[in-house]
């Protein structure tokens, strides 16, 4: 009967959403995520960053008069010191309390002058560099250092260069790069966070049932056995959708902040991919739902069906980091008809923005056609004294 | 006038299988267990009729196949006319069933799990309302109404339980063991209410070991021993030579005499 369906549904969202811990506990993995994200995030950049206007204090022993233009660097402060000081800046270096110290051969000019790499039977004038790779100043002042030195090194025997000048050489756009690196990493966390809002709505709504005795007083209703378990697959299928989303606002949003000390994250997707996204969602919500149910059925309790629910959790995690190996997403239909696969892949391919519908419309029709088997499923299942009373 | 026979069994059957474990406690190297064995009886529309037996006797398993929850392995049952083997929703549309398995949900309160059983029965909202009312005050649950489960005494979860099981105000009704575990003046209600249900015309199945409860309620009495009905009468013939204790225990000796 159509009302009965409609009973449980109305039901089941009483129970959760009447019940304040419950709700939060499916809100508070989104509002985590958000929080810690963000926070790594911050505390990256931080850490590998050191304040703008941080001036480096480079020691330095035999100061060569080539390299007198450091000393117009506005980000750097020389100071040339006396060899014998060189012991006592190495030890300000371990203490965090200098930066870094440099040393040159006597002489350096006129020995890498007359250097000759052809002809040479000596090593080359080495130039020594003392930095603390723990101190975040000290490793950015060695960079500048390296680099520069690198590049006056090089400017003797250029014969060529490659991307020199301010030109763009990279021709991907921000929107392209962000969507590649979002790609990678948010089939995975997507699964994952569906799957653990699912776990814990329909074990507690099945197996805690059956715990409490709760749900051999709804089977001496008239009510059809059908009806219960599609009521309950769709209702703990949004349950699991809301958690799943509040954990998915949650990643969306602090990406830009995770990633915020690598490059500019920006999302170019429009309301159709989040559409096609939504579609696969929830298609494979209603699946996960149905496994998870299926579980929850034959426990005899929440903690048991969390238990047992934990293997599929690891092959659903899984599968969903089978979008990095391969090269996009498969072209032969069949390959979406396997289960969590086919939802992986087309998250991957609506993240990257290169995907064809095909595949999004098989995923749908396969994960929807399974689901219906697992109603069978658990309508048997709850028809059963064997499964339901023991 | 001939009374009309509204609850039937015949040669209701049920086994179960028994783990190591429980034919260990058990002593016994039978992998099956006959919790019911071809039980037969009839029960008369407007009557009370008490089955009485010792623990383990088949008494719960009886009523669990009767409404349903259980499926017999042999024999039938008709409720009304409807078969609990080919037609088990329609039985659960005529009954209400009462035991000690089965529990209300303890977020919730009365008046929501009224609303709640009631639309699954299929009940008129304005006939749940005026119900709800009627019953609510008959038990005193009306001052619970809004207080969830999980906060009521075990009295007020039994009261609640008994009337949501007759939301839909069903014409036959089976209780298992209906006052155990309750205080003697929420058992006097419930008494109370099986024989105002009576008055109603209402057919009552009542399972029990107490036999002062079949004394003063029953109409007719069964008595179920190892899984079959071994006697089924009514309470005055059963009591003509004596009070039904001592006409239990004759019968007791006699079983294990023919063992």
């Amino acid at each position: 009967m159509k009302s009965d369906l409609i009973t449980i549904i109305k039901k089941e969202f009483a129970r959760f959403f009447g019940d304040k811990r419950m709700v939060a506990t499916a809100l508070l993995p989104g509002v985590l995520i958000y929080v810690m994200y963000s926070f790594m995030g911050s505390s990256m950049t931080e850490m590998y960053e050191p304040d703008d206007d941080y001036v480096y204090e480079i020691n330095i022993v035999n100061m060569p008069q080539s390299l007198a233009f450091l000393e117009e660097v506005e980000e750097v402060e020389i100071s040339k010191i006396e060899a014998k000081e060189a012991d006592a800046v190495k030890d300000a270096i371990r203490e965090d309390e200098a930066d870094i110290l440099v040393v040159f051969p006597e002489n350096f000019d006129v020995e890498m002058l007359s250097y000759d790499v052809m002809t040479a039977t000596t090593p080359a004038p080495n130039v020594e560099i003392y930095y603390n790779s723990a101190d975040t100043e000290s490793s950015s002042a060695y960079s500048i250092m390296h680099e520069t030195l690198n590049q006056y090194e090089q400017a003797f025997a250029n014969k060529f260069d490659i991307c020199q000048g301010d030109k763009e050489y990279d021709l991907a756009s921000d929107e392209d790069v962000s969507a590649m690196i979002i790609s990678m990493v948010m089939p995975m966390l997507v699964l994952m966070m569906l799957f653990t809002g699912c776990l814990s709505a329909s074990a507690e709504s099945i197996a805690g049932e059956k715990e409490r005795g709760t749900i051999a007083t709804l089977l001496v209703t008239p009510m059809k056995r059908r009806d219960l378990a599609l009521g309950k697959m769709i209702s703990l299928s949004v349950i699991g959708l809301f958690s799943g989303i509040s954990s998915f606002a949650g990643i969306m949003l602090s990406l830009p902040k995770l990633m915020g000390g690598l490059e500019d994250v920006k999302f170019g997707y429009d309301v159709a991919d989040y559409g096609v996204l939504l579609l696969v969602i929830v298609a494979t919500t209603l699946l996960i739902v149905g496994m998870i149910s299926i579980i929850s059925a034959f426990a005899k309790s929440v903690k048991e069906a969390s238990n047992m629910a934990t293997p599929l959790m690891l092959v659903v995690t899984l599968t969903g980091v089978t979008n990095m190996m391969g090269n996009g997403m498969p072209q032969e239909w069949y390959w979406y008809l396997i289960p969590i696969y086919n939802t992986t892949q087309c998250m991957n391919g609506v993240f990257s923005m290169d995907y064809q519908m095909l595949p999004v419309v098989i995923t749908c029709i396969a994960n929807v056609v399974y689901s219906g088997v697992l109603v069978v499923v658990l309508t048997k299942m709850f028809g059963s004294e064997r499964i339901m009373y023991t | 006038m001939e009374q009309r026979v509204i609850v039937k069994a015949a040669g209701l059957r049920k086994t179960f299988k028994l783990s190591k474990k429980q034919q260990t406690i058990q002593k016994t190297k039978d992998k099956v267990k006959v919790a019911v064995d071809g039980l037969d009886f009839e029960a008369y529309e407007g009557e009370i009729f008490g089955i009485l037996g010792p623990n383990g006797a088949g008494k719960t398993t009886t009523l669990r196949m009767l409404s349903t929850l259980i499926k017999p392995d042999g024999g039938d049952a008709w409720i009304d006319g409807s078969s609990v083997v080919s037609n088990p929703e329609e039985v659960r549309g005529k009954i209400g069933f009462l035991t000690s398995e089965l529990k209300l949900e303890d977020f919730f309160t009365p008046n929501y799990l009224f609303d709640f059983f009631s639309e699954l029965h299929g009940v008129a909202p304005e006939v749940r309302d005026a119900r709800k009312k009627a019953m609510f005050e008959r038990f005193g649950i009306d001052e619970f109404a809004e207080v969830k489960v999980a906060n009521m005494s075990t009295g007020m979860k039994q009261k609640t339980s008994l009337v949501i099981s007759l939301v839909h105000d069903p014409d036959i009704i089976i209780f298992d063991e209906p006052t155990n575990g309750l205080d003697v003046l929420t058992a006097r209600v419930v008494t109370d209410y099986l024989k105002e249900l009576k008055e109603r015309g209402k057919t009552i199945l009542l399972s029990t070991h107490i036999f002062s409860l079949v004394e003063k309620l029953c109409d007719r009495v069964g008595i179920v021993m190892d899984g079959r009905m071994v006697l089924s009468d009514t309470l005055e013939n059963l009591t003509k030579d004596g009070d039904l204790e001592d006409k239990f225990f004759e019968i007791c000796a006699e079983m294990e005499a023919n063992k």
